[in-house]
Parts: C-alpha cells; sequence; structure tokens
C-alpha cells in the first residue's frame, strides 16, 4: 500500500491534459463566438471551471475535500442572457463531471407553487426529482416570496428547495434568475437562501456597439444581412430605442429584426414582377428600418406588446 | 420451502441474490431510465406469489433524467415502511409491449417466515395444494415485527 501511495504523489499532475481531455475549452470558445460582451459572466465561468478542473485532479491524488457548492444567482436587466448562460453552464458543468446528465429544467413560480394545502410539497419534489443530475433554473425567483400574504405557499417550496439545496448538492445545481433590485429584495427576507448561494454573478447592460454585434450574429443566424447602409440606420435605431422606456437589450434587438424582416417581405412583395436574386431575399434595407415607429413617431414599435413582453424574464 | 436460504421470497429479477446495495439499485434504474421506461415504487406487506398488485409510493416517475430523484422515493418508502417489502418496477409504454419490463426488490422485512403448505382433501380422496404465508395470518401493518 505505501509503494502505491509514493507514486501517487510523485505521479506528474498534468492539468493541461486533463483541461484538453474534458473538452471545456471547446465550450468557453463557444461562449465567446456566441455570446457578445458579459465580460464579468464569462470570466466567472472560467473560474468556476478552473475549481472544478482542479478539484477533479485534487481527488485523483486523494486530496479530498467538500464538494464545491455550484448554486448560483443570475441578477440583469430583461434581455441581458441570463437563460442562454444557464443552458450553457449546464453543458459546462455535465463536462467537467459536476452533474451526471447535464439537461437543464427551467421552471417558473408556476411550476413549483401549489393551489392548496399539501399541494405545494409534492409539486416542487417532482420538479427538483426531473431536474436531478442536471440544472435547475428557477426563472424570476423572486416571485416565490409574497410577502403581502402570509398564506402563500411559496414558503414551502422555497424551504423545500433549500433543504435539497443543502442536503443533496452532488444531485443538483439550482440557478435562480431575475432582476436585481427585486432578488436583493428576495435574499432579504429569504436570508438561508442567500447563503446557500455561492455564486452571484450579474449580467451587465449591453454597450451599443455589443447590440450591434448581437444583432450582426442573430441576422447571420438567420441567413440574412443588413446592407451597408441599412447597419448604419441599424446602429441609429439601436441608440434611439436604449433610451426609450422597455428597453429590453438582446430582446429588443431581436423583436427589431423581426419586425425588419417583416418589411423586407413586404417591400418585395411590392415589387413583385421584378425577378428576385438571392442577394434581394438575404439582405435587409435602410426603408426596412427606417419604417420603425422609433424613427417616425419616437416610440417603440409594438407599444403595449412589448411593455407585455418585458417583464418576462 | 428450505430449498430457499432464509425463506426469502422470490419474486422478480435478482431475487436469488443477496440484496442490491444502492448503488447497484441506482446502476438498474438508470438503465430503465436510458430505455424511456417510467420508474415506480411500491409496497406490500403480503408476500404471497400471486399478490400482483403492490400499493404505489406516490405516482410512476415520469420525464427523470437521473435516477437520484428515484433513489430519494425509494430511501423515503424506506423510512415510512422498513419493514415491508419494496419493489421498484420500470413501465414500457411502446405500443405493443404496455407492461413492466423490469421488477425487482429493494427492501425486505428482517425476518421472513417463509410460506405453509396447506393440503385440502377434495372428492375422491384428491388432494389440493395451496401455499400460505406465515406472515398472513396476522392483520395488515402488523406482519413483520
Amino acid at each position: 500500500m505505501p509503494e502505491q501511495q509514493t507514486t501517487v504523489q510523485n505521479e506528474a499532475i498534468d492539468l493541461d491534459a486533463e483541461f484538453r481531455e474534458s473538452n471545456v475549452q471547446e465550450v468557453l470558445d463557444q461562449l465567446d463566438r456566441e455570446l457578445v460582451g458579459l465580460a464579468p459572466v464569462k470570466t466567472r465561468i472560467r473560474e468556476i471551471a478552473a475549481l472544478l478542473l482542479v478539484d477533479r485532479l485534487r481527488r485523483r491524488l486523494e486530496l479530498s475535500s467538500e464538494t464545491p457548492t455550484l448554486h448560483m444567482c443570475f441578477t440583469g436587466n430583461p434581455g441581458t442572457g441570463k437563460t442562454t448562460v444557464a443552458m450553457r453552464m449546464a453543458d459546462i458543468l455535465h463536462r467537467l463531471g459536476y452533474v451526471r446528465q447535464g439537461h437543464l429544467v427551467a421552471v417558473t413560480r408556476d411550476d413549483l407553487v401549489g393551489q392548496y394545502i399539501g399541494h405545494t410539497a409534492p409539486k416542487t419534489k417532482e420538479v427538483l426529482k426531473k431536474a436531478m443530475g442536471g440544472v435547475l433554473f428557477i426563472d424570476e425567483a423572486y416571485y416565490l416570496y409574497r410577502p403581502e400574504n402570509e398564506r402563500d405557499y411559496g414558503q414551502e417550496a422555497i424551504e423545500i428547495l433549500l433543504q435539497v439545496m443543502e442536503n443533496q448538492r452532488d444531485d443538483l445545481v439550482v440557478i435562480l434568475a431575475g432582476y436585481k433590485s427585486k432578488m436583493e429584495r428576495f435574499f432579504q427576507s429569504n436570508p438561508g437562501m442567500r447563503s446557500r448561494i455561492a455564486h452571484h454573478i450579474d449580467f451587465p447592460d449591453y454597450t451599443e456597439d455589443e447590440l450591434l454585434a448581437i444583432a450582426r450574429l442573430m441576422l447571420a443566424q438567420m441567413n440574412y444581412r443588413f446592407s451597408p447602409e441599412a447597419e448604419e440606420v441599424f446602429r441609429e435605431y439601436v441608440r434611439r430605442r436604449m433610451r426609450m422606456p422597455h428597453f429590453a437589450n438582446a430582446r429588443s434587438v431581436r423583436n427589431a429584426l423581426d419586425r425588419a424582416r417583416l418589411r423586407q417581405a413586404n417591400r418585395l412583395f411590392a415589387a413583385r414582377g421584378r425577378a428576385l436574386t438571392r442577394e434581394d431575399l438575404m439582405t435587409i434595407r435602410p426603408e426596412d428600418i427606417l419604417a420603425s415607429r422609433v424613427f417616425t413617431e419616437g416610440a417603440p414599435d409594438g407599444g403595449a406588446e412589448e411593455e407585455m413582453a418585458a417583464p418576462a424574464g | 420451502m428450505m430449498t430457499n436460504y432464509g425463506n426469502r421470497i422470490t419474486q422478480g429479477q435478482f431475487s436469488f441474490l443477496p440484496d442490491l446495495t444502492d448503488e447497484q439499485i441506482t446502476a438498474q434504474i438508470k438503465y430503465a431510465l436510458q430505455q424511456g421506461w417510467a420508474v415506480n415504487v411500491e409496497f406490500t406487506d403480503d408476500p404471497h406469489p400471486r399478490n400482483t398488485y403492490w400499493e404505489m409510493w406516490g405516482l410512476p416517475m415520469f420525464d427523470l433524467k437521473d435516477p437520484a430523484g428515484i433513489l430519494y422515493e425509494i430511501n423515503e418508502c424506506r423510512k415510512a415502511y422498513p419493514n415491508h417489502y419494496i419493489r421498484v418496477t420500470a413501465y414500457d409504454s411502446t405500443r405493443g409491449w404496455e407492461t413492466p419490463r423490469m421488477s425487482f426488490i429493494v427492501n425486505r422485512p428482517k425476518e421472513e417466515p417463509g410460506f405453509g403448505l396447506v393440503r385440502t382433501e377434495t372428492n375422491d380422496r384428491h388432494i389440493v395444494y395451496t401455499v400460505r404465508p406465515y406472515a398472513t395470518e396476522k392483520p395488515e401493518n402488523e406482519r413483520y415485527g
């Protein structure tokens, strides 16, 4: 036995090989490629990846320590990429062997809290069981706690959640997400929750350039592109839209692009009789964007519709 | 019944083997989940082989990806019924199967008294045989210590 131990201790620790073997670099690269900006988020993900990798090596050398707690809280304004990153997180944690299956179960208050006495516990437990071996993503987690109603069943769901977060750390990772100020209030009334979450990650708002880069990426994914003039017009659109109420970062950009596609289709349809090229079908021209109410009336497109959409995550 | 050491009942899979460890149970459940079967926990204190329908511990668990959730329920059931038989079944809902594809015992009473053979004489000196679990002489929930 002692012989074996010395060999283990003298074995060179090849962190690099371990890193390559885990394919984490691939995920991190993908993260860099597909998510614009979000520097603090990416830094934190890299730190977590490093921690897990080192932890894995330590375990191999029998330097046992408690499994690190990886429950996280994502705060940020609407459309800053919280759900997208959570999705990636499940994949990263799976590759590092921290979660066994690597699936993401996304839920909101409705999925956890029941409607009558005795309904909440089985409901919450069922969701937790489904999420085991993966990541449980609770969107708008602050709605779980409703201080104005003392008979609200949300508290019960929180208690079960806390218990599982503490006792079955190996089985699942919980990610809470929501707007910063509301999450802050939620944690104040649930200090137990705050202390069980090791990683609080704040998603910053995007800058104008970043939003433009996002728009380009989104268009490329849909096989569209801006004409050079259209790109300048879209930059102006973003600049104006950012100052208006209910601006939802990347989500507003996506909505604007969807409306531009609509107008492009309409324009092509109106000009029928002329032969269309592949180029025509792919290009978004300035007039497709300039027709937006942001330019004509100085108000966001869609009006009430967008207002409704804005608080949803 | 003395061919069966300790009067252990032998129903379902693995019942001639020593009791499965939690690790082995997890591996079996993992297989069931990979096949897309719904796993279910059931319990009873009537060991008669013809007692097919056991009590269900909660609902069958659909859409689970990982055995941890089921092992949790097994342990909850063990806590509530430490001296009952508990089994895990995996139901295949594929058209044409629609039946449990796996069934194995994960918990048994500490002492299993076994079965008695009852001979009933009928007409013409014919004999009808039946087996009777000694445990069922007592009412439900009082059968095993």
